[in-house]
Parts: C-alpha cells; structure tokens; sequence
C-alpha cells in the first residue's frame, strides 16, 4: 500500500472520488506508516479510532453519493495546538497533559466537517515557542531529511515540526500548522513541502491554544501547491466567534492555480539581502526569481525599509501577548497542579515552574518585563510603533508590486544536537524572513525551491497583499512547476 | 452644607471621590454568551470562556455596550464612539484567564455631570470622570471546607460599568447624595438594578483631607464598601485618621484599605511591597470597539424622562418645593406613584399624603412603594373628599388607617361608614342645645367670662357628633349661642 501514501491531497481526492481505493484504505495505510515511523516523534497523540470511525462514515456517504467537499476521506494530521473534542490537547506542554477538550477548534471542525479524517495530533515546540522543535515536552521531532555528508538528526523546523516532518515523511497526506512568525513556513521550507500562512483573520483562531493572539493564524501544510489551495479552502472562513476573524469572501483558491504569470509584477526586497546571506539562499533566491522572469513576469527592486527592525518588534510583542495568554495555565481548573499544602500563591509557583519548559519560562518573562510599570512605553509600545511602520512598508510595496519572493529561511535545515545548544537569539534569527509578514498580517507561503548543497531542501517565500492568497497559489504554482521539485526525504528513499 | 474636621492646626476639608462598579442589566455576560443572571447553582452559567479553557476567544456582547451608551447619556456624558479593551494583568483563583478584560486609556464614555440634592433643598454638581466597561471575576468561597477554598464563576465575566467621580465631593453627606442620585439614574435608565446588598452596586472611596486651598493631599483608596451607610462611616472615619496621623506629624501612605463595617473602621488592605503591576496593554482578542452616532441617536431617542427633568417638571408643573420634588423622584416608583394620584387633584396636597401618612405607613410595615395597599388614585380621591369638605382632615386621618387596612377607596368608606361631614346648621344646633342643657354649670362659667371652657364645648359636641361635624360651623354656633 506504499503508493497510497504517496499520493497527494488532491490525487486522492481524485481517486476516492473514482472508487480506486476507500478512505478505509488510505486511512489504514497511513496508520500503518504512522507506526513504523514512530521514530521521527512527529505525532504527540495517534487516533486511530476516531480516524477509521471517519473513515468508515466517509465511505459510507460515498457509497450513497454523497461527499462532504474535496477533503472527504482524505487522512490528515492536526497540529496538537488546536483543541480537538474528546482528544487529548497539548500544545506540547506538560501544563497541558491528559487535557481533552470538550470542544473542537473552529478550523478542526470544519475540516472535520468537510469529512477529512484525524489520525492524530502533530509535535510541535511547546505552546508553539520555538523553530527546531526541540522546545516540546514530549521530546523532539526528528527531520525524515538526513544530510548527505553527515548521519546527524536534523531538526524538522518548528513550531509546527510534527505536521512538516509527518507530510514530507507521507504520514498523512496533509497537515494543520499555525503560524506566529514563521512557524509553517520555515519547517516546511526544512522539509521540503509547502507550507501556507494565510492572512491574518482569514481562518478562525477559535479553539486553538493560543500563543501570541495578534499574530496566530492557522494555515495548510501539504506537499503540492494545489494541495494547499484545496485544504486552505476547507480550514478558511468568517467566524463569529473570533472577534478579529474577517468578514470578506472565500474564493475557490484551486480556480487561482492558473499557470499563468505573465504581466505579474514580483517585488524583491533589497534589504532581504544583507552581507553574509548564505550562498546557497542567495543562489536559490535568484533562481527563483529567473523562474518567475522565464514564466513572464516582471521583476521589481523594491524597499521594506523596516525590516531589519521586525525580529527585535516580534521578540517584544509576542512574548508579551504569551504572558498573558499563559496566565490561565495555573493549576486552578484543569492541566498540571503541583501542590504540597502550600497556599494559592506557592501551587502557581510550583505548578507553572513544573509545567513550562525553558523556553516558555524565558518568553514569559521577556513579555512580562515588556509590559511592566516603566518599561511599557519603551519596549512595547515602541514595539506597536515599529509594528505599524513595517505593515506600511507591505502596504507601500504593494502599490507596486503584486506579489513579493524572498527566501523562507536563512539556511537548511540544522542538527537536532547542535540546536539544543544554539543560544536563543541565533536560533530566533531563523524567523528572520518569515517575521515581517506576520507582523503584517499579510499572507505568506513557503514552497520547497531546490536542495543544499548537503541534499537537504531550501524553501522560497512568497508574500501577497492582505486577503490575496489566490496571486501566491498563482506565482506559487509557476514556480513549482518550473522548479520540478522532486527530491523524497532520506527515510522514503530507505524504505523504497 | 460645609463639613469641616477643626482640628489643632487648623480646619481641615474633607475631599472624596467615588468609583462604583455597577453590574449591567443583560440577559448574557460581556463576552461569552452566558447566563448573567444573578444566583444559580454555583458554576452553571459558565462559558467555556469564562472558565478560561485553551484558545476561547471574547466576542462582545452589543446589549451591554448599549447599556453602557445610554448611562453616559444620562450621566450628560461624552460617548466615545471609539473605545479600546484592554487587559488588566493578575492572578487570582477566581480569575480564570489571569486578566481583567476592562478598558483602560480608552473608555467608552468620557466627562459627564451628576446633580446632587442636597436635604436643605439646594444641589451642587458632580463631575463624573469616566465611565467604562469590564468583566467580573468570580467568587472565591473560604467557608465551604476546613482547608480548600472553592471557586463559583457564575459572575466570572458578567458585564460591570465602573463609574469614576472626580474628586468633587466634600463631606459624608454628598457622597451619600451622590450614590444615591447615581443609583436613581441607573434605575431609571435600567442599565443597572443598584442593588447595594447584593453586590450589584459596589463603591470604592478615594479619601484625602487638606486645610481649605491647599492642593490636593495624598488619598487613600476603601475597596468594595457595599451601603451607602457604610460609605457615609468609611469617610467620616477615613478623614478623622487622616487629620490625627497629619497632626501628630505622620505622613498618609496611598493604599487600599477595607472598611470594617462593624467597628465602623478601615484598615490596610495589602502593603505596598505587594502593590500590582497590572501590565494593561490592548487585548488582541478584540478589535477597538467602534459605532457611529446613529446608534448614539437611537439610545438617546429612547431615553426615559431622567430624576432632574423630572424633578423640575414635577416643581413647574405641580408647584412643588424643589425638597418635596427632589423626594419624590429619588425612586422611579415612587415619582410614578405620585403623578398617578395627582392626575387630576391638588398636588400639593397628594404629595403631602404621599410623602406624610403613605411612607410612613410603607415604613412601618416594610413594604416598597410598588407594595403599597392604597391604589394611587385613592389617594387623589381622598385629598378632594377633604377639599370639597365631604370629610374634615381629621376624619381623613380615619379614613386613609381604613384604606390602609382594606384597600378599599374613601368614597366608599366614607359612605359605608356615614363619615361624611355634617354641614346642616340645624343637625349640629341639636348636638350643641344637647351639650348646652347637660352642662347648666359650665355655661354659667362661661358666660362669667371663662372663655376658655369653650374648647371644651366643641369638644364635646364634635364627639357627640361623632367627629363628622363641620368643625368650622360648630366652633361659630358655639360662640355664638353661649356669647351671643
């Protein structure tokens, strides 16, 4: 049953569709290869009752001609961020453990609803703080990507490791991620699959964990551009729920996969190029940008002024949106509670110092500092300051440019060993390019552009105007066509 | 009006400002949907919001941002038709998110005015500083178990206006007119039940004491004081501290105190070292809340007559004092009452009725003016048997005890009991001949000159009248059969 994992969303679509196989079978496939690769640590929790309970339902709709939409019985993963009615709830904290929700995410729903079929919850750095995954308290994700000189594990990217590594490695034919700063794009850039970050209030935040509320939104991971077209489309929508969820239409994002460029103004940011950019970004940068040229369209030089200034703005303000989201984390009503008879201040103290790992601890303190009497005005409000000057600097850009490309992340992907000892400000400098559009709030999605020197794959980032999702899966798609990426991670071509 | 502490330095002034929180009337809470109505099993109108579970998210509720519209209104306040939440940063058990969502730089009501009337019948204005909109925490209960404390969220996210004064008040007496003026308007907007006892009121006194044209001395903050009693004592307290601990040349640290309502005293809250840092910034979860000025418009359109405007129509159109005017409005009932019975009547002398014999009545037996046993309109009918001298004001007193019993209306009491008035000369020369030819020795008196005794006549022939007669007629034929 190898080559049904192979599939992509949208060929299973097509063969489900034709009755080549059931969902029945492709979830079981996938189970299957869930199990023998327990090794990459990609899912926190498996369900695979829950997976062939829906699977079964969905077979049973189509034998009576009946669908739920193009993701009915296709196997996914979900980020263990987004609550999941009756399935244990994470967000790969201890704070969390043995949590099952007793509601469903809005974007969980409506993938569920389209009948896509869970067949777990994705790894990821804990409360979605990290871009190695190797914050997570269920232990670190390992890449199904090994480099070609060397036998280290790699990191799979983070946050949204599990879900990367899970479809690089075929364990589902699709994932959930969430994104703050750049946490789909930069594992799937790691991974070698695409990795969608739509605009903010463009999929409903309600029921995920959150983690920086002003930056979190949810978005596709898949292996194909179109893929991710077709599950955006089932994860995207207004939700009265989510006061900042927007009210604007959902166009049928397959129908932007046009092929066609010509005409498309592609803006490159010259301050996405400093001194010591590595060679390979910059040469895969160009190359991108010939592939887009060769297809038509036009190429702009343009200026985001600002950008050297949205790594420190992130680090201020989401940290301090952290502290408070995470204060409800104290042992009082559900989760981890460490108490030995103390008082009501001491079960905080122990319970929080017991349930967050290092680097939640270290956020929460930089955010609560940020926010402090005397510090506000000069960390976080100039933060909120800098905020709207690099959101003016898209809005500019854009009066010229209809898309912008750019290198996902500033190098391949990392040893798992190495990461544990990188200092934080080196290893948050992997958001680099990926920050700017979040503090945005504009859509940005990584596709796999070609492979390092070391064999392992390098990601391209295009970023689009607010709610124009459908020009990236336009210049996306182009470009994947041009790119013809068709490197399988290490671990496939083992098991070949 | 002026209260001033003299003590060995000098007169010292008292100056207090007041921040009522006051619980909005809604069916749902502020952001989750919920049940906000008072009471209920312990935790069973909880949202999953407002037990603060993973990734719930606060989505406005528009009844409580029009309740809190249409206070400003009657609070002759700015709206800010922009206005942010923020969150308001601490931990506490009955806290579940750990933040207050609230509004903090930007409120959604600005400067307004409050009327205060004041018992010698003059008023003196209030400034009211802001007014905004926030959630409730829930309530811890340490009396349930010997070593846990339980938690009851059923108020964690119920919609609070807190109200600010400035600090405009100058003794006991106008801080009390100002929450009792205050809970008038709420009631009469019915953005808020004020009622006191159940929380649902609930005042915070900022105190501070300088001698007259000083500037403003350091204040001290009594939470959660809950009668308006008790905030009349907390301040008399507050400020008498403040003058001994300045006289015996201490300096008053700014801190939260509680009143203790039965020694009458306060006392710190928490020290300093534990004063909290709040870290108010903008909630992300919400957008700035924004409306234009129609929906301003419609409030207003919508506004019910408010205690002033009542009070002055009830002086320009009844010609009442402004003190019985002021009376009468204080509640909404009471003011409906009064215009029921003196539709058609003499408004003076209903408003005599109401604010005399009915209240006193209502407070003997503890019953509210919406309880009260006479039907208004009784009270009308009443007041015009006495004008158009059917009954006497003495035989009124009677008639209204009977009124009270039994509810039933004077024209038909006085009618049933043959209390109406005895006007015919002839009938009440008989009572007196008879009184006259009893009493051979005291007429003697009087025609002796012992003037006096003729007290004494009415008096007997009005009981042998039963007290119906016309008292002016028999004191004239009286006089006039034993002096000529």
């Amino acid at each position: 049953m190898t080559e049904l994992t192979n599939l992509t969303l949208a060929e299973a679509r097509d063969g489900l569709a034709k009755g080549d196989y059931t969902s029945v079978e492709l979830t079981e496939a996938f189970l299957a290869r869930m199990q023998a690769h327990k090794g990459l640590n990609a899912f926190i929790v498996d369900c695979p009752e829950v997976a062939l309970e829906r699977a079964r339902a969905s077979d049973a709709r189509r034998a009576k001609g009946e669908t739920k939409g193009p993701m009915d019985g296709a196997p996914v993963a979900i980020k263990d961020l987004f609550c999941t009615e009756g399935v244990q709830t994470t967000a790969a904290s201890k704070i969390l453990e043995g949590f099952k929700p007793q509601y469903e995410s809005t974007v969980s729903a409506k993938l569920r609803d389209g009948g896509a079929v869970m067949l777990g919850k994705t790894n990821l750095d804990e409360f979605a703080m990290g871009s190695a995954n190797i914050t997570s308290a269920y232990g670190n994700v390992v890449s199904p990507w090994v480099a070609e000189d060397d036998t280290d594990k790699l990191v799979p990217g983070g946050s949204s490791g599990g879900s990367a590594a899970a479809v690089s490695a075929r364990l589902c034919l699709a994932a959930t991620g969430t994104d703050t700063g750049g946490s789909i794009r930069q594992p799937a850039a790691f991974t070698g699959i695409v990795g969608l970050k739509p605009t903010y209030g463009r999929c409903s935040r309600w029921g995920i964990v959150a983690f920086a509320s002003s930056l979190d939104q949810a978005g596709p991971m898949t292996r194909t551009v179109r893929d991710a077209a077709i599950m955006l489309g089932q994860m995207a929508g207004f939700d009265a729920k989510d006061s900042t969820s927007a009210k604007v239409a959902l166009p049928d994002f397959e129908k932007a996969l046009t092929g066609d460029v010509r005409g498309l103004k592609v803006g490159i940011p010259k301050e996405y190029r400093p001194d010591g950019l590595n060679s390979e970004i910059a040469a895969l940068w160009d190359q991108g940008i010939a592939w887009l040229k060769d297809a038509g369209a036009e190429i702009v030089e343009i200026s985001l002024p600002h950008t050297d200034k949205a790594l420190a703005t992130y680090y201020i303000v989401a940290p301090a949106e952290a502290s408070s989201n995470l204060a409800r984390y104290d042992g009082v009503r559900y989760g981890l509670r460490v108490e030995n008879g103390g008082n009501l201040d001491e079960m905080y103290m122990k319970t929080r110092a017991a349930g967050f790992g290092k680097e939640v601890k270290r956020r929460i303190l930089i955010g609560t500092y940020v926010l402090s009497a005397g510090y506000y005005d000069a960390y976080y409000l100039k933060a909120q300051k800098v905020r709207a000057l690099i959101a003016n600097d898209f809005a500019e850009a854009f009066k010229k440019v209809d898309v912008i490309l750019t290198p996902t992340a500033p190098s391949d992907a990392f040893p798992i060993a190495g990461g544990a000892k990188v200092d934080p400000i080196t290893m948050y400098l992997n958001d680099v390019f990926t920050v700017p559009a979040s503090l945005a709030g504009v859509p940005a999605m990584s596709i796999p552009g070609g492979l390092s020197q070391r064999g392992l794959p390098l990601g391209l980032q295009l970023i689009g105007r607010p709610f124009d999702e459908e020009t990236i899966l336009r210049a996306a798609g182009v470009m994947e066509a041009a790119a013809e990426f068709s490197a399988v991670p290490t671990l496939l071509r083992g098991t070949k | 009006m002026s209260y001033i502490i003299q003590g060995e330095t000098g007169p010292w002034e008292v100056v207090i400002g007041l921040e009522v929180h006051a619980q909005v009337i809604s069916e749902a809470k502020l952001f989750s949907g919920a049940s906000a109505t008072f009471g209920g099993e312990p935790n069973t109108h909880v949202a999953f919001l407002d037990c603060g579970m993973p990734g719930m998210l606060p989505v406005i509720n528009a009844e409580c941002v029009r309740q809190a519209v249409k206070t400003g209104l009657g609070l002759n306040a700015i709206i800010n038709k922009r206005s942010v939440f923020d969150r308001k940063n601490y931990f506490y058990a009955d806290l579940p998110l750990g933040y207050q969502i609230s509004q903090f730089a930007h409120p959604i009501v600005g400067e307004g005015t409050i009327i205060l009337d004041l018992k010698d019948g003059t008023s003196r204005e209030v400034g009211i500083e802001r007014l905004h909109l926030e959630i409730d925490a829930g309530k811890s209960l340490h009396d349930q178990h010997p070593a846990k404390s339980f938690i009851d969220l059923n108020r964690a996210g119920v919609a609070l206006m807190e109200i600010v004064s400035k600090p405009d008040m100058r003794s006991p007496e106008e801080a009390g007119a100002y929450l009792k003026k205050l809970r008038a308007i709420l009631r009469y907007l019915g953005t808020c039940d004020g009622n006191m006892e159940e929380g649902s009121m609930r005042a915070d006194v900022n105190v501070s004491v300088r001698h007259p044209g000083e500037p403003l001395r350091t204040r001290c903050e009594i939470k959660n004081v809950n009668s308006v009693r008790f905030v009349m004592q907390a301040i008399e307290y507050e400020a008498q501290r403040h003058v001994e601990v300045y006289e015996q040349g201490g300096i008053i640290e700014q801190e939260t105190r509680l009143f203790d309502s039965a020694k009458g005293t306060t006392r710190p809250m928490r020290s300093k070292e534990f004063a909290h840092d709040y870290r108010y910034f903008p909630d992300p979860d919400l957008l700035p809340l924004e409306f234009d000025q129609a929906f301003v418009d419609e409030i207003e359109a919508g506004l019910p007559e408010l205690p002033d405007a009542k009070k002055a129509r009830f002086i320009a159109d009844y010609g009442l004092s402004p003190y019985d005017a002021g009376v009468l409005v204080a509640e909404k009932e009471t003011a409906a009452y009064f215009e029921a019975a003196a539709e058609g009547h003499d408004a003076k002398a209903v408003a005599n009725w109401v604010m005399g014999d009915l209240f006193a009545a209502l407070n003997r037996t503890g019953k509210d003016i919406t309880e009260a046993p006479v039907k208004p309109e009784n009270i009308g009918k009443l007041v015009d048997l006495i004008k158009d001298e059917t009954i006497s004001g003495r035989i009124a007193k009677d008639v209204f005890e009977i009124m009270l019993e039994t509810g039933d209306a004077p024209d038909r009491i006085v009618e049933e009991r043959g209390l109406k008035q005895v006007t015919d000369t002839g009938a009440i020369e008989a009572v007196i001949d008879e009184v006259i030819a009893a009493n051979p020795d005291k007429v003697a008196e009087v025609k002796a000159g012992k003037e006096k005794l003729l007290g004494w006549f009415v008096g007997q022939a009005m009981k042998a009248s039963q007290g119906k007669a016309n008292p002016g007629m028999l004191n004239d034929l009286i006089r006039k059969k034993l002096l000529g």
